[in-house]
């Protein structure tokens, strides 16, 4: 039986969760979370004591390696398809706001 | 002219088949129904009248011609909103993806598409196929035709209510925790989670890439097995897809033969939290079955007790990295953030995903990000790993004694709009039944085996990987079955909706 984690979570550790998920979250939002998570996150840490060192974990329903498919050329997006979608383009490139110059 | 609407999917393929009838009249009656009661229910949020009848006109013309057409050629579909469809929009239920209409579809719909069945239109969802109950589509709750008041279930609450209210007569859904089964259990309606793998995830705007499948949403288990055949098989285009033959599921559905089979019913499902009337309508089918000559045995599956906790930490870790890329750069929703001049990048991203995610698309990102933090890794994500290979032990020892599993779908029957909205615990265990298929794979289908005060009570089986067929044999003969009790197959028992003109 391993140490149970504690399952504490302040509305600070949320805001910082909150910012590394990049979401900007409201004060009311930050509110609601911050005990929402605690809740939750005390019914799930019972598996922390479940499975022993000796079980192996699983990450995927079917374990396959390797997975490759044909090497045939198939058509893609036009440059016109991919863009029709995107928030703001120009000259057949996605229009992102600024990436320089943060904090 | 008849109503097309109540009839199943293999008798709208047979009348095609025999020419009594065209897929235009099926469609634009499916169309004229979806007018006149969709205000009541909203299971749709978009419908495709030009573009499904254009469909229907080509299979006639098709059909006239003489050509070798698939079995459900000419059979509406109606397709949760979580599918790409090429000119059609898809937006998962979120503010995020409003008016996004992908350049390309799905691996399911173009196998719909080439099979020859019309697009009615796309079903409404908890947002991202995150809830149980609908409540969370940003476009408004889908109201469950059994009871307007009351919740059709979630998140595919949009394609069960749909092939309920005689909208349509199949639905594509998807099941992550049990998207497609409890809403089928109570929605009076048949559901089928495929093996993980057996139907293409290409297309499909993943939740949790683990555990995601789709699958059919319908009105009797045959026309599940006719939908099944269509949407299954191997895909290159999706890595984790099986190559292996898809399981006869349509020739199970018509055997319907359970003497000699074996049916585990799992000791940990099915006692303390599930309704008195759900345990009892569930009780009664296993004493049909058998009368049948089915070999009822008891099976423990001790692991089960901590599927709900595994699930809620590997669900929202995949959750917090598969929705990273709703960044409003490339698609999607893009805001500034206010009073800012000229914002950077992360200042825009950060503010269009608080303008973009509902709550519950945020409590789960949240948690995610928390579960796969440095630090806390081992602790949750890492140790609920561990579980869900105990889970998948406890199939594989449990289908070494028995053919099928059983249990009752969802511990209790349809509840009111908002009545657990505010706890989010009370919800997630609503999908404490349907959770251990999908952590382990393993394919499970719910169907209707009675009311309980009024409402329906679904039941499940499960099969072990690539036993889908046994699903549907099981299935069809407990359909059968009841049928033959009540005199009256499940689907004329759905009340009739006010119908506006």
């Amino acid at each position: 039986m391993k140490a149970m984690s504690s399952p504490e979570i302040s509305r600070d550790d949320v805001a910082h969760l909150a910012s590394l998920a990049r979401i900007e979250l409201s004060d009311d939002e930050l509110d609601r979370l911050g005990a929402d998570l605690p809740a939750i996150l005390e019914h799930v840490k019972v598996v922390q004591g479940v499975a022993g060192a000796d079980v192996p974990a699983m990450s995927h329903p079917v374990p396959l390696t390797n997975v490759f498919r044909p090497d045939v050329v198939t058509p893609g997006l036009t440059p016109e398809q991919a863009l029709e979608m995107a928030p703001a383009s120009e000259e057949q490139r996605f229009l992102v706001p600024k990436i320089l110059g943060e904090e | 002219m008849s109503d097309l609407t109540r009839l199943s999917a293999a008798e709208l393929a047979d009348s095609l088949a025999s020419g009594q009838t065209t897929s235009v009249e099926i469609t634009q009656q499916h169309l004229d129904r979806i007018a006149a009661v969709d205000g009541q229910i909203n299971a749709f949020l978009h419908v495709d009248p030009d573009g499904a009848l254009a469909a229907a006109a080509e299979v006639d013309r098709r059909r006239a011609a003489g050509e070798d057409l698939a079995a459900l050629a000419g059979v509406p579909v109606a397709v949760k909103d979580v599918l790409a469809t090429t000119g059609l929009p898809t937006t998962c239920g979120s503010k995020m993806l409003e008016g996004w209409i992908p350049p390309y579809d799905a691996t399911v719909v173009a196998r719909l598409k080439a099979a020859g069945m019309p697009i009615l239109g796309k079903t409404n969802m908890d947002e991202f196929a995150m809830g149980s109950s609908t409540e969370h589509s940003a476009y408004g709750p889908t109201r469950n035709p059994w009871d307007t008041s009351r919740i059709p279930g979630g998140s595919g609450g949009g394609s069960a209510a749909a092939v309920a209210a005689f909208e349509a007569p199949l639905a594509i859904g998807t099941d992550t925790g049990g998207s497609i089964r409890q809403p089928g259990a109570v929605t009076g309606t048949v559901g089928v989670k495929p093996t993980y793998g057996g139907v293409s995830r290409y297309g499909l705007v993943a939740m949790a890439s683990s555990l995601d499948q789709a699958g059919p949403v319908t009105r009797t288990v045959l026309d599940a097995a006719l939908l099944h055949e269509v949407m299954a098989g191997h895909d290159v285009r999706d890595s984790t897809s099986l190559a292996a033959e898809v399981p006869p599921v349509v020739a199970a559905a018509r055997r319907a033969d359970v003497a000699g089979l074996r049916v585990g019913v799992i000791t940990e499902l099915g006692g303390e939290g599930f309704e008195p009337g759900v345990r009892a309508r569930f009780d009664e089918s296993l004493e049909l079955l058998a009368k049948a000559g089915a070999e009822i045995v008891e099976v423990s599956c001790p692991s089960f007790e901590h599927a709900l906790a595994a699930y809620y930490l590997v669900m929202p870790s995949e959750v917090s990295s598969n929705l990273a890329k709703f960044d409003a750069m490339r698609y999607g929703l893009r805001v500034s953030p206010e009073g800012v001049v000229d914002p950077s990048a992360e200042q825009v991203m950060a503010a269009s995903r608080d303008a973009g995610f509902g709550d519950e698309v945020k409590r789960r990102i949240i948690l995610g990000t928390y579960a796969l933090s440095s630090g806390y890794y081992d602790a949750y994500y890492g140790s609920a790993q561990k579980v869900r290979t105990l889970i998948a032990q406890d199939f594989e020892n449990a289908f070494a004694k028995v053919d099928v599993l059983a249990s009752p779908t969802a511990p209790t029957v349809a509840w009111p709009l908002g009545e657990k909205l505010d706890d989010p615990l009370a919800m997630y265990l609503q999908d404490i039944a349907t959770i251990p298929a999908n952590l382990a794979g393993v394919p499970g289908i719910s169907l209707p085996v009675g009311l309980s005060e009024g409402l329906p009570v679904g039941l499940q089986f499960l099969a072990p990987a690539l036993g889908d067929d046994r699903l549907y044999n099981a299935g069809a003969a407990l359909e059968r079955l009841l049928t033959e009790r009540d005199g009256a197959a499940f689907a004329s028992l759905i009340p009739e909706l006010e119908v506006a003109r």
